[in-house]
């Protein structure tokens, strides 16, 4: 079969003549295909927020978790293969335990983030274990530095964003995002927001199954622990998105 | 038969330890911490100056006695891993953070070392602090610390003369004649009083001479 990158794209370890690995480059393919997440930074916490698509009715909600803690104060939301984002996770988990028994206090996220790229980079170094299919969001409140999110993509580039999104619709995604106030905006009001951006932008009722929201945050009002925003607030949002459309017709 | 090698080198081959005294006294502001200067190899004075404050990053300091050798590595591990999670960080380490590094490395290597360790300094979160982590390697915060084989002279000392929140004058007075007596009753603590006082100035430091030292009850 041949492609773009035939020759040069069966191994991390091998550069193509234009300086690109196309291994990694598809490992971001990967990332795309899966359903969207976003991260927003409000003024006194972070958000996340998934689109996950209901492959079938015998599914139980809220199982195959995208969102995951790490120690208590920092969240973690994967898009691409789901089970990479768990071994990554895992590891994040092992770094905390292993920085609080060492020092007595609890890992920065920057720290914690800039551990988790130079792991990630690792596996783009051999031909042996391929990267990782997936990207993160890493986020967390603080009373004194106020909210912090990361992504770290496959390529192991980690950058600091306000507002962020992952996977199928990240483009439309983001273009809603940069139309918001975030640092005028209350985590309540991000959870309606992310809502809308996610059923209305992203997912498109016609062509895909239905979809089911996971949302988690890390604020004020949580004490800066991440939590799964409460049952209740999420169909709240999902009322108030639907009566949008609603006086939008 | 006159065995030279065991009647006068054999101190020589004894464990070096810093038989000892320190102290470590939280005050108005900061800390200040104290010890003598003496190292010896049984009953050979090996250093007569030595310097037992030491630095473990710029406003912490630790406070070293038992085996000269055990205490020395660890204080280096502890100050490489302190300056590296600085530099991760972009902030100073607290002196929390310093002391719960010790007490790893004392703890999780209790069978093979003897040394107990007592960790002060400044940071901006709680001002001045000081950790006691004796040989089992427990750790303990407290208002002041004393340490060594000195200390043992110094229990009804302290406990009759500490008081919380004391001017910088009265804790150096506090400390200077703390080890001083200590000097003067343990055969294992002798020579100079090293001082160094840690605020949110920086670290000051001083030294009292043998001469200089204030005479107690003695004939």
């Amino acid at each position: 079969m041949s492609g773009i990158g035939t020759g040069y794209d069966l191994y991390p370890t091998t550069f193509s003549p234009d300086g690109r690995i196309f291994q990694v480059e598809y490992a971001h393919k990967a990332v795309e295909n899966s359903s969207t997440a976003i991260g927003l930074c409000c003024k006194d916490g972070v958000v996340f927020g998934i689109e996950k698509i209901i492959l079938s009715k015998m599914l139980v909600e809220g199982t195959n978790r995208r969102v995951f803690s790490v120690g208590e104060h920092i969240g973690i939301a994967t898009a691409g293969l789901t089970a990479d984002g768990r071994r990554i996770v895992q590891n994040a988990r092992q770094e905390a335990k292993n920085y609080e028994n060492f020092t007595s206090d609890i890992i920065p996220i920057h720290v914690l983030t800039e551990r988790l790229s130079i792991y990630v980079q690792v596996f783009t170094l051999y031909n042996y274990i391929r990267p990782f299919g997936c990207s993160l969001m890493i986020g967390s409140y603080d009373e004194e530095k106020g909210p912090s999110l990361y992504c770290i993509e496959p390529d192991s580039v980690a950058l600091g964003f306000y507002g962020c999104a992952i996977g199928k619709g990240k483009q439309e995604a983001k273009t809603e995002i940069s139309k918001l106030k975030l640092s005028e905006m209350t985590c309540k009001d991000a959870v309606k927001e992310i809502a809308k951006i996610l059923m209305k932008t992203v997912h498109d009722e016609t062509k895909e199954k239905e979809m089911e929201l996971e949302m988690s945050w890390i604020c004020k009002e949580t004490k800066g622990k991440h939590k799964l925003v409460p049952k209740k607030l999420i169909e709240e949002a999902v009322e108030w998105v639907k009566g949008q459309e609603n006086e939008e017709d | 038969m006159f065995n030279f090698e065991k009647e006068f080198l054999s101190d020589l081959n004894k464990e070096v330890k810093t038989g000892t005294t320190v102290m470590a006294v939280t005050f108005k502001g900061g800390v200040i911490i104290a010890a003598d200067s003496r190292t010896s190899s049984g009953s050979y004075a090996v250093n007569r100056v030595t310097d037992k404050l030491t630095p473990v990053h710029d406003q912490i300091y630790c406070l070293r006695s038992g085996s000269a050798a055990d205490t020395q590595i660890i204080s280096s591990y502890v100050s490489y891993y302190t300056n590296m999670f600085s530099i991760e960080e972009g902030s100073k380490p607290t002196v929390k953070k310093a002391a719960h590094m010790f007490r790893e490395f004392l703890y999780q290597n209790k069978q093979y070392l003897h040394a107990a360790i007592i960790c002060a300094g400044w940071d901006p979160i709680e001002g001045g602090s000081v950790y006691s982590l004796p040989l089992g390697g427990s750790i303990v915060k407290q208002p002041f610390a004393t340490g060594g084989s000195g200390s043992t002279y110094l229990y009804g000392y302290c406990d009759m003369n500490f008081k919380e929140n004391m001017t910088e004058e009265e804790a150096e007075k506090f400390v200077t004649y703390g080890i001083t007596e200590a000097i003067a009753r343990d055969g294992g603590s002798g020579g100079i009083v090293r001082k160094a006082i840690i605020d949110k100035n920086g670290v000051r430091r001083k030294t009292v001479y043998g001469n200089k030292l204030k005479k107690f009850w003695e004939k």
